[in-house]
């Protein structure tokens, strides 16, 4: 890949970071920065390029563990994420029960 | 395996990173916060099944067995895990993913040819260190493994100066001969200095500084895509290092400091220091049934919910007491600071947690001017949002954040454990006030017994 290329993928997503986020309010920060916290665990990709091309035995064993640590991330930060979003949607669904 | 052509690679890469996009934006709003994370969650699915299918990959076994075991770790931790405990978890989730990445670029090491390249590589060994870390300590301090209050010793800065020139310097030579060696000390320098920067943070500047380190985490991330050559790392790392940043500032604003107040304010004796020590000042306490009078010929009254309620997993008992008091015609609303809790945002999902309906729930900015009017507030297991020290002790750590003004009712009921200080660790002028009391005890077993004197009034 052209290093200019990446360059111009990485200037047009902090414009984009910036802008997704600049109006929540504070009630979602803490789901807001979970999520977030999740999605950089797709390092998982980066990991499992390294662990399929570790030609030697002590790589293969580091990129495993990196392997391992950013399942952790990314899946446990989904599911993190989605059990508290679930609460909020919880929270909206009585609220409409007790109006009715 | 490379069943996919490069096109369809690249393709199914940008798909995922329009989900990334769309589940960040989808997150800013409670309508669509729950969709936009189920397709960031879409994205992250194509992005791996992609690596699989479009690279040629030895060891693909042993790979799936570690997904499955991380998997089998992680699910059950997050599905289990306390709400409370929720900005621990986020820490940690943060932690290993800067460890990865560090650990990815410190195997590229021997690939990267370019001087690019190279420099990325430096940078996402050095930043994921950092990010790992700071993420324990960070870990530590709100599972209160270790003290909470800012860790300080003599030349702490000096070190701190040492570290920086050591890290700039390893990752020139980095740069120039990219050995393993190097690669290593950098890696081990970019640890030090993560344990250096979390440890002088005060116990209430910490959420910060895991929004912090998540923004340094994607920035490795996308640095490490830089280093892979792979468009999805690299905008999805950006993504969260660009969000990451914004979300600081503004948690940090909430809380009335600046960030770099609070990561270097320490180092010049201004960050959130405080005493544990137990106060004996005379305070007015009270018995339940005290409580429940002052509550039940109130006519308005408002309720300041912190950290302790939570602990005490009281929320539904609140409530219940909520209802009560509605019940006898007594308007009742909660008054949310928004970093009440351990997290900004984080008593909402508390509330949630125990379906306290969103309509009672009232923003700082919202609730502020009704305190004027209200015969009683009434905190429980909050203490730093009601602190007036906020405002009227410009030497205090905590000046300058907005604060509720709890003060301002006729009538202050305090619910707390013990005379121990918040989280922050500083004393409350409002428990000496003469309109205050004090009622002492778990929050759950006094409000239960509040409740029940108010049910009897």
């Amino acid at each position: 890949m052209e290093s200019i290329e990446l360059l111009t993928y990485f200037v047009l997503a902090v414009f984009v970071g910036f802008e997704v986020v600049s109006k929540v309010s504070s009630t979602l920060h803490t789901p807001l920065m979970s999520g977030a916290n999740a999605i950089h665990g797709i390092i998982l990709v980066g990991a499992i390029v390294v662990a399929g091309h570790a030609d030697e035995t002590w790589k293969l064993v580091l990129a495993l563990i990196a392997v391992l640590m950013a399942t952790v991330n990314l899946v446990g930060g989904f599911v993190v994420t989605d059990r508290m979003l679930e609460m909020f949607g919880g929270k909206k669904k009585s609220s409409e029960g007790a109006a009715s | 395996m490379s069943v996919l052509t490069e096109e369809v690679e690249a393709l199914l890469y940008l798909f995922a990173a329009v989900c990334f996009i769309l589940a960040l934006r989808g997150l800013a709003s409670p309508k669509s916060a729950r969709r936009g994370n189920l397709l960031g969650a879409l994205g992250a699915v194509v992005g791996v099944a992609t690596v699989f299918l479009a690279e040629e990959l030895s060891n693909v076994a042993l790979i799936l067995i570690v997904i499955a075991v991380g998997s089998a770790i992680s699910v059950p931790a997050s599905r289990m895990v306390k709400m409370t405990q929720m900005p621990q978890l986020v820490a940690l989730f943060n932690g290993v993913g800067g460890g990865a990445a560090a650990v990815v670029a410190y195997l590229e090491l021997g690939a990267a040819d370019s001087l690019g390249f190279k420099i990325a590589v430096a940078f996402t060994i050095f930043v994921g260190s950092i990010s790992f870390s700071g993420s324990v300590i960070t870990f530590a301090k709100l599972q209160e493994m270790m003290t909470t209050r800012p860790v300080m010793f003599a030349g702490q800065q000096y070190l701190m100066a040492l570290l920086t020139v050591a890290a700039l310097a390893g990752s020139v030579l980095l740069v120039l001969q990219g050995s393993f060696l190097l690669g290593t000390a950098l890696m081990v320098v970019g640890l030090v200095m993560g344990v250096l920067l979390v440890l002088p943070v005060g116990g209430a500047d910490v959420p910060i500084v895991i929004s912090l380190l998540n923004a340094m985490t994607g920035l490795a991330v996308a640095a490490s895509g830089l280093v892979l050559g792979n468009t999805l790392l690299l905008v999805a790392g950006t993504l969260v290092g660009a969000s990451g940043t914004i979300l600081t500032r503004a948690m940090a604003s909430a809380m009335g400091r600046s960030v770099n107040n609070i990561i270097f304010g320490a180092f010049k004796g201004g960050s959130t220091a405080g005493s544990t020590e137990i106060s004996d000042r005379p305070v007015k306490s009270g018995s339940a049934e005290d409580v429940a009078i002052l509550l039940g010929y109130a006519q308005r009254v408002i309720v300041v919910p912190g950290y302790g309620l939570a602990v005490a997993q009281a929320q539904h008992t609140m409530y219940e007491l909520a209802k009560a008091l509605e019940g006898k015609g007594i308007e009742v609303v909660f008054g949310i600071h928004p970093v009440a809790g351990r997290m900004p945002g984080h008593m909402n999902v508390l509330l949630a947690e125990a379906n306290v309906p969103y309509e009672v729930l009232q923003e700082m900015d919202e609730v502020n001017p009704q305190f004027k009017t209200a015969d009683v507030c009434l905190v429980v297991g909050a203490n730093d949002v009601v602190n007036p020290a906020a405002k009227t002790t410009p030497g205090s750590p905590i000046y300058g954040m907005p604060i509720l003004d709890a003060g301002e009712a006729k009538q202050v009921v305090f619910l707390k454990r013990s005379m121990r200080p918040g989280f922050a660790g500083i004393e409350n002028e409002l428990l000496y006030e003469p309109n205050t009391t004090l009622l002492f005890g778990d929050a759950k077993e006094t409000l239960s017994k509040v409740l029940s004197a108010v049910k009897a009034l």
